[in-house]
């Protein structure tokens, strides 16, 4: 034990001395995340509100051919821009995001109690554009609902018999709910932060180590090889921990100054959260480590070693594209799988939704039994003859 | 005492090593000499327990290292062929780690640098961070930090490789100081005039066998001549990879 302690304060204490490594694992890695998070979060947030309560105009063409209907935009806040000319490729271009275009015709089918009809140009693939269209069409189904009520009043029908059916939404999805939606990116920010925060004593330690010819000279101590790997996991573990419990506070500050309450949304992110999320990510910490390590151990240089752990990033983000890809029903075997069961845990407790203790402990126990499988893999290959043997 | 009995290690179809068997005593300086590519440092390997042989076996002061090898290496100071620093730690944290890890106590330690620190005349260097060392301070250190916890057994592996002529005489002088406190010094080297000028003993190594085991003298009878240099050259069949 006592080795094991001397070989994790040593690598603490010369990784401290690395401003690089310092900066990575107290600022970059903790703090870049978040602050990403938080202004993406901020710009979707505040362009949604925005497009809710600007007027929205819209170049319309003949608009001369239905004045009452223009008068009727115009009072829903639509703002009637002069014809362009070539509507069409205007969308195409995006310099405009719709146009309303109403044919000569349009007066004619109007009195005859025909079907007028407007055409609606735009571009579906443009999202950005996608909420005014929407904005539009609904103005101007009103506009046609209340048209046809007239209609059949007028002629002594009841306007109930034009509509057999009604829909009456009845959302069931909690504030917190709708919060949790948009932030299923975020248990990946905190996993990615553990990342960051290993990498560079995972490198250090076994592919730097080599390199710099220091790891046979090490290994000619009396210490089982076993022992020194669980102190340089140990370190390496330490760091990615304190980049992770700082990118949790930070993201519990930053939280608050997200205008979550502007969409009618609660998050739950107090210490509650904090202490949960630190819990099930423990074990996830010690797994990253280990794998961190393990692919560091097969790289012959520093350089090389980059490459395999900045791959070996991209593996956490696999679950979350998934999660947010394809819609999902929480089972009770996600949790059992590291990395999915942390995405689960964490997306939930922010959408204050209850987890239950044996959910957690599922969690826990079966990231913590693949930490301890990799250990015991990158212990093996840390008894290998070749292992210490730089050149 | 060092004790080889028949070590045998392959690397795929290489025969790195193969048959080796000498002894290294107390109170002598025992050479390792051969050309670049014998095997040298493939022996040690296995004598410091970084390798398995194939087969044979390493005894150091009687434990056998394939049964034991932590006490084995409790036993040893070892200076590799890699003899990298911790660049961000001092001489002194770098000696102090190693001493740590060898299971001594803080005070011991600090007691056994203060030596080591004039044995090897260090004192300036001892509390400078190691990066940017000159290869001699770089060897001084690595030498301290390997012989922190006073071991009866030394192996230098090529110690004098990259040193200048007076660090170099300075490490023989070491070499010698080692022996007069009646150790076990053990080191390798390609170089024929060290090896002549420091040795009670001498094994000449080629092609992964032991061609002589014998002092200076009874190399030179055997060989028929007075010249050692000559004597090595006769022995291994040709100069290649040696130098003077």
């Amino acid at each position: 034990m006592r080795s094991i302690i001397t070989v994790f304060l040593k690598e603490v204490r010369e990784n401290l001395r690395d401003r690089r490594t310092v900066m990575n694992t107290l600022l970059t890695g903790p703090l870049m995340a978040p602050l990403i998070f938080v202004l993406l979060i901020n710009g979707i947030v505040s362009r949604e509100l925005d497009k809710a309560e600007k007027p929205l105009p819209v170049p319309v063409i003949g608009a001369e051919n239905a004045p009452n209907l223009i008068d009727a935009l115009k009072q829903r806040g639509v703002i009637i821009k002069p014809a362009i000319s070539a509507p069409e490729q205007a969308v195409r271009e995006q310099t405009a995001d719709l146009v309303l275009r109403i044919p000569p015709s349009y007066g004619e089918a109007w009195n005859k109690g025909e079907p007028a009809q407007v055409e609606l140009i735009f571009d579906d693939s443009q999202r950005d554009a996608k909420s005014s269209v929407e904005r539009l069409r609904s103005i101007i189904d009103g506009y046609a609902q209340r048209t046809s009520t007239l209609r059949l009043v007028a002629r002594g029908i009841s306007p109930t018999i034009a509509r057999p059916l009604v829909i009456a939404d009845r959302d069931q999805s909690t504030a917190q709910a709708r919060g949790g939606m948009m932030f299923s990116m975020l248990p990946y920010f905190f996993i990615l932060g553990a990342f960051i925060g290993g990498m560079a004593l995972a490198i250090d330690t076994t592919a730097g180590e080599r390199e710099r010819q220091s790891l046979e000279p090490l290994f000619a101590n009396p210490v089982a090889r076993s022992k020194i790997l669980l102190g340089k996991l140990g370190a390496t573990a330490a760091f990615a921990l304190t980049t992770l419990l700082l990118s949790i506070i930070a993201f519990s500050f930053a939280g608050q100054f997200m205008p979550t309450e502007k969409l009618g949304m609660t998050l739950s992110i107090g210490p509650r959260f904090a202490l949960l999320t630190l819990l099930t990510m423990l074990p996830l910490v010690f797994l990253i480590a280990s794998l961190q390590t393990l692919a560091a151990a097969f790289a012959k240089t520093f350089r090389e070693a980059q490459t395999y752990l900045s791959l070996l990033m991209f593996v956490p983000a696999v679950p979350t594209m998934l999660m947010s890809i394809f819609p999902f029903k929480v089972e009770t075997w996600m949790y059992a799988v590291p990395l999915v069961g942390q995405q689960v845990t964490i997306t939930r407790l922010m959408r204050g939704e209850a987890v239950s203790a044996a959910e957690i402990a599922l969690c826990f126990a079966s990231t913590a039994i693949a930490a301890v499988v990799v250990y015991l893999i990158t212990s093996r290959i840390y008894k290998g003859e070749r292992l210490a043997i730089s050149t | 005492m060092i004790e080889l009995k028949a070590l045998n290690k392959a690397f795929g179809t290489v025969k790195a090593v193969d048959g080796v068997s000498f002894t290294a005593r107390n109170g002598e300086i025992t050479g390792l000499l051969g050309p670049n590519g014998a095997g040298k440092t493939t022996t040690l390997r296995m004598l410091y327990t970084l390798m398995k042989p194939d087969s044979g076996q390493v005894l150091v002061d009687g434990i056998d290292a394939a049964v034991d090898p932590i006490a084995v290496r409790r036993r040893l100071g070892v200076l590799p062929d890699a003899r990298g620093l911790y660049k961000r730690l001092t001489s002194r944290e770098n000696i102090e780690y190693f001493g740590r890890l060898q299971g001594m106590d803080e005070a011991t330690i600090a007691a056994r640098i203060d030596g080591l620190c004039q044995a090897l005349d260090m004192g300036e260097i001892i509390d400078r961070r190691t990066d940017g060392f000159s290869q001699g301070q770089r060897v001084k250190t690595a030498i301290a930090r390997a012989l922190i916890h006073d071991p009866k057994n030394c192996i230098l592996d090529e110690p004098t490789n990259g040193l200048d002529v007076m660090a170099t005489r300075a490490m023989r002088d070491f070499l010698r100081h080692l022996k007069a406190e009646g150790r076990c010094v053990l080191f390798s080297s390609h170089i024929m005039q060290e090896v002549g000028a420091l040795c009670d003993r001498i094994v000449v190594i080629a092609h992964g066998h032991v061609v002589a085991d014998a002092s200076p003298d009874e190399l030179r009878e055997q060989a028929g001549t007075s010249n050692l240099e000559d004597a090595f050259v006769k022995v291994i069949g040709s100069a290649e990879g040696l130098a003077a």
